[in-house]
C-alpha cells in the first residue's frame, strides 16, 4: 500500500464519530415508537386472534430476538469446540 | 436453424457451450459463456406450455424435456442465475471452473424439465459430479475433503431416487414424473432422495459443511441449484403432504441458532439458506395454490438474493482473504458498493417492504395463516424475526461496519461489481414491481401483498428484531464472534463415525490378537511334546539295544510260565 494511499485511508468516515453512531441508535427508537404508535391509527385485518393484540408483531420480534440470543449463546457452552476441532481426522 | 426448434432440451446449449470453453481464448469464452444464457432464455419464451420431447429408450417412454408453467418458471430462474454467476466469476482463469458451472447449470435445466424419473435422475447425478469442481478448486485440505463428503452425500441421493423410481416403475407401470406422495415406499424413498438434497433436518449438513469451503465464485452457482432442484421436485411430486408443514417449520426455525454463533460469515449464508428452504417447504406442505404460488416465488427471490449475499461476502473473501466475522469490520471504508450491494441483499431476505423477499414471503406466510396453523405461523414469524437478526443484520454488521479490522481493501474486480449490481437490481426491481413476478406463478391467485395490514405487521416485527439487537450489543450480552466450530449433525460421520470405527478396530485388532497368541501357545505345547516324545532325544525316538531286547522277552516268558502254574 503506497503512502498516497494510506493518509488517504486515514480521514476520518462516518461512523468513526459516534455522534453518528448515537444518532442511528436514536433514530431507530424514534421508528419503533412510531411504528408501535400507528397500530392505534391503522385498523388491521386480522386472520389469527393473536395478530389484534396491540404492538402484537413488535412485541414478538424484540422477544423472539432475545430470546433467540440468549438460548444461541447457551448452545454455545454446549456445542463450541475449537477452530480446528475436526482437522487433525482430515488428514 | 435447426437448433432452435421448440423441442430442443434446455440443457443442450449449456452442455455444448462447456464442451467449447476449453479450446478458445478468454475474451470468445466471455461472449460465448454470456450469450448462451440469454439466448436459452429468449428460447424458452418462445416455447409454448406443453411442449414435450419423447423418446422410445430401452422399452420404455422416456421424455427428457417437457416445458410446462412449473417448469419453465424455474428454466428462466435458472437462465438468470446462471448468468448473473457468470457475470461474477468472467475474472478466473481457472477454465476447470467455469466448465464445471456449466456443466451444473445445464445439470439443473436438465433437471426441472424432466418428464420422467429416470431423466430426472441422471440430471440429478449430473448436479453433484458437475459441482463438486467448484468445491474442490479451492485447492485447500479442508475443501478436498468437504468436496469428498458433498459427493458421497449427493451421490447416495442419486441412488435412493434410482431406487425409489425403480419400484415405483414396477407399482405403477409408468415412470412419468408426476404427483407422487408417500403413500408407498416407493414414494418415501423418493422423498427421502428429495429430502437430502433440499436439506431436511439432520439431513442437511452437507449443505453447511461443503458450500463455505467453495471457490468465492462457486458458492453462488451452488447455491443456486441444487436445492431449488430439489424444491421443484417437491412441488411436482409432493403437494399438500402434511408431514412437510412440519418439516419445514423445522427448518425454517432450528439454523438461526446456528447461525447467530457462527463465525465464518458464508456458512452463516448457508444456515439461513436453510432456513429459507425452510419457508418453501412449508408452502409445498400446505399445497393451496395461495401456498405452492408462495413456494415457487420464494425460490425466484430466493435464489436472486442469497446469489448476491453470497457474491458480496465472495468479493470480501476475494480481497481480504478473510471471511471469519472475528476478523473483518470497517470495510464499508474502502468497499461502498460492495456494501451497499450487500445491504440491498440483507434487506431482501429480511423481506423489508419493497425488496424481493417480502413479496414471496408473505405468501407462504398468509397461507399458514389462512390454513389455521398457528403454530406453525408462530415458528415462520420466529424465523422471519431471526433471518433477520443473523442474515439481514450480522452480516453487514460484523463484514463491513462494528470494529475496524485495519484492512483498507479495494473495490472487487469490476465483473464482480456488475454481477453484484445486476442481482440487486432484480431485488429492488422485484420488490416494486411484483406483478412481473406473479404474472409467470404457475396458478392464478390474486395475491396483493402492499397492504397497509401486511406492511405494518413487517414494519414492527423487523425495527423491534433490531431494536432487540442494538440492545444486546450495546449491553455486551450479545456473544461475540469468535474462531470457533460449532458440532452440528455432521458430527456423527466425522468424529463419532471415525471415532467407532476406530474403537472397533482396536477392540476386533486386541481380540484377535489374544486369539492367536491363545492358539500359538496351544500350538507350541503340541509342538514341544511331540519335540519331547518323537524328538532326537524323546523316549520314542530312543533306539533300543537289542541285549534288553532279549531281556524283556525273557521277562514275557518268565510271566508267561508263572501265570501258567497260577
Amino acid at each position: 500500500m503506497s503512502d498516497d494511499q494510506q493518509t488517504r485511508d486515514d480521514k476520518r468516515h462516518l461512523f468513526d464519530d459516534p455522534k453518528n453512531v448515537r444518532f442511528v441508535v436514536r433514530a431507530l427508537a424514534v421508528c419503533c415508537i412510531l411504528l408501535v404508535l400507528m397500530d392505534l391509527v391503522i385498523h388491521r385485518h386480522v386472520i389469527n386472534p393473536l395478530e389484534s393484540l396491540f404492538g402484537f408483531y413488535a412485541f414478538f420480534g424484540f422477544i423472539a430476538c432475545v430470546v433467540l440470543v440468549l438460548l444461541a449463546k447457551e448452545m454455545r457452552k454446549l456445542l463450541m469446540r475449537s477452530e480446528d476441532y475436526y482437522d487433525p481426522l482430515d488428514k | 436453424m435447426i437448433l432452435w426448434t421448440s423441442s430442443l432440451p434446455a440443457f443442450v446449449p449449456f452442455f455444448l457451450a462447456a464442451a467449447l470453453v476449453p479450446f478458445i481464448g478468454a475474451r470468445a469464452r466471455a461472449v460465448v459463456m454470456l450469450l448462451v444464457p440469454v439466448a436459452g432464455a429468449l428460447h424458452l419464451a418462445g416455447v409454448e406450455s406443453g411442449t414435450a420431447l419423447k423418446l422410445s429408450l430401452l422399452g420404455f417412454d422416456a421424455t427428457p424435456y417437457r416445458v410446462d408453467d412449473l417448469s419453465r418458471l424455474f428454466g428462466y430462474l435458472f437462465h438468470l442465475a446462471a448468468f448473473i454467476g457468470i457475470v461474477f466469476s468472467l475474472h478466473l482463469r481457472d477454465k476447470g471452473q467455469h466448465v464445471s458451472a456449466l456443466l451444473y447449470a445445464g445439470g439443473a435445466l436438465g433437471a426441472v424439465f424432466a418428464g420422467d424419473l429416470m431423466t430426472l435422475f441422471v440430471f440429478w447425478e449430473v448436479l453433484a459430479i458437475s459441482s463438486v469442481y467448484l468445491i474442490w478448486a479451492r485447492g485447500t485440505e479442508r475443501s478436498r475433503s468437504a468436496g469428498m463428503r458433498y459427493l458421497v452425500i449427493q451421490v447416495f441421493s442419486g441412488v435412493l431416487l434410482l431406487a425409489g423410481a425403480l419400484l415405483w416403475y414396477r407399482q405403477t407401470g409408468s415412470l412419468s414424473f408426476e404427483y407422487i406422495g408417500v403413500e408407498s415406499f416407493a414414494g418415501a424413498l423418493i422423498l427421502l432422495a428429495f429430502g437430502i438434497k433440499c436439506a431436511f433436518p439432520l439431513l442437511h449438513n452437507w449443505l453447511t459443511d461443503a458450500y463455505p469451503e467453495a471457490t468465492p465464485t462457486g458458492t453462488v452457482f451452488l447455491s443456486a441449484f441444487s436445492t431449488k432442484v430439489a424444491v421443484y421436485a417437491l412441488v411436482r411430486g409432493f403437494p399438500g403432504t402434511e408431514m412437510l408443514i412440519y418439516i419445514g417449520a423445522v427448518m425454517a426455525c432450528f439454523p438461526i441458532f446456528f447461525a447467530v454463533i457462527e463465525n465464518d460469515l458464508r456458512r452463516v449464508l448457508t444456515y439461513s439458506m436453510i432456513n429459507q428452504i425452510g419457508y418453501m417447504v412449508v408452502g409445498v406442505g400446505i399445497g393451496t395454490e395461495l401456498a405452492l404460488n408462495g413456494t415457487v416465488s420464494h425460490v425466484f427471490t430466493h435464489v436472486i438474493y442469497k446469489a448476491l449475499l453470497l457474491m458480496s461476502m465472495g468479493a470480501v473473501l476475494h480481497m481480504t482473504g478473510r471471511i471469519n466475522g472475528s476478523d473483518l469490520g470497517g470495510l464499508y471504508k474502502t468497499m461502498p458498493w460492495t456494501t451497499t450491494f450487500c445491504i440491498v441483499g440483507a434487506a431482501s431476505i429480511s423481506a423489508f417492504p419493497l425488496f424481493s423477499g417480502f413479496i414471496s414471503k408473505s405468501m407462504v406466510m398468509s397461507a399458514a395463516l389462512e390454513g389455521g396453523h398457528t403454530i406453525v405461523w408462530l415458528m415462520l414469524l420466529f424465523a422471519a424475526a431471526g433471518v433477520f437478526h443473523h442474515a439481514g443484520i450480522k452480516i453487514p454488521f460484523f463484514a463491513f461496519y462494528y470494529k475496524d479490522c485495519g484492512l483498507r481493501p479495494g473495490e472487487p474486480p469490476r465483473n464482480m461489481l456488475v454481477g453484484m449490481g445486476l442481482a440487486a437490481f432484480v431485488c429492488v426491481f422485484l420488490g416494486w414491481f411484483p406483478s412481473v413476478l406473479y404474472a409467470i406463478l404457475p396458478f392464478d391467485y390474486e395475491y396483493h401483498p402492499y397492504d397497509a395490514t401486511h406492511v405494518l405487521a413487517q414494519l414492527q416485527l423487523l425495527f423491534f428484531s433490531a431494536a432487540a439487537f442494538t440492545w444486546l450489543k450495546l449491553s455486551g450480552i450479545y456473544p461475540p464472534e469468535l474462531h470457533s466450530t460449532n458440532i452440528d449433525v455432521e458430527w456423527t460421520y466425522r468424529k463419532l463415525g471415525p471415532r467407532l470405527v476406530e474403537f472397533i478396530h482396536r477392540w476386533v485388532s486386541a481380540a484377535d490378537q489374544r486369539l492367536r497368541e491363545i492358539v500359538l501357545d496351544q500350538y507350541r505345547q503340541v509342538v514341544y511334546l511331540l519335540h519331547r516324545h518323537y524328538g532326537p532325544y524323546g523316549a520314542m525316538a530312543r533306539t533300543w539295544p537289542t541285549g534288553s531286547m532279549a531281556l524283556w522277552v525273557a521277562v514275557l516268558l518268565a510271566a508267561t510260565l508263572v501265570l501258567y502254574y497260577v
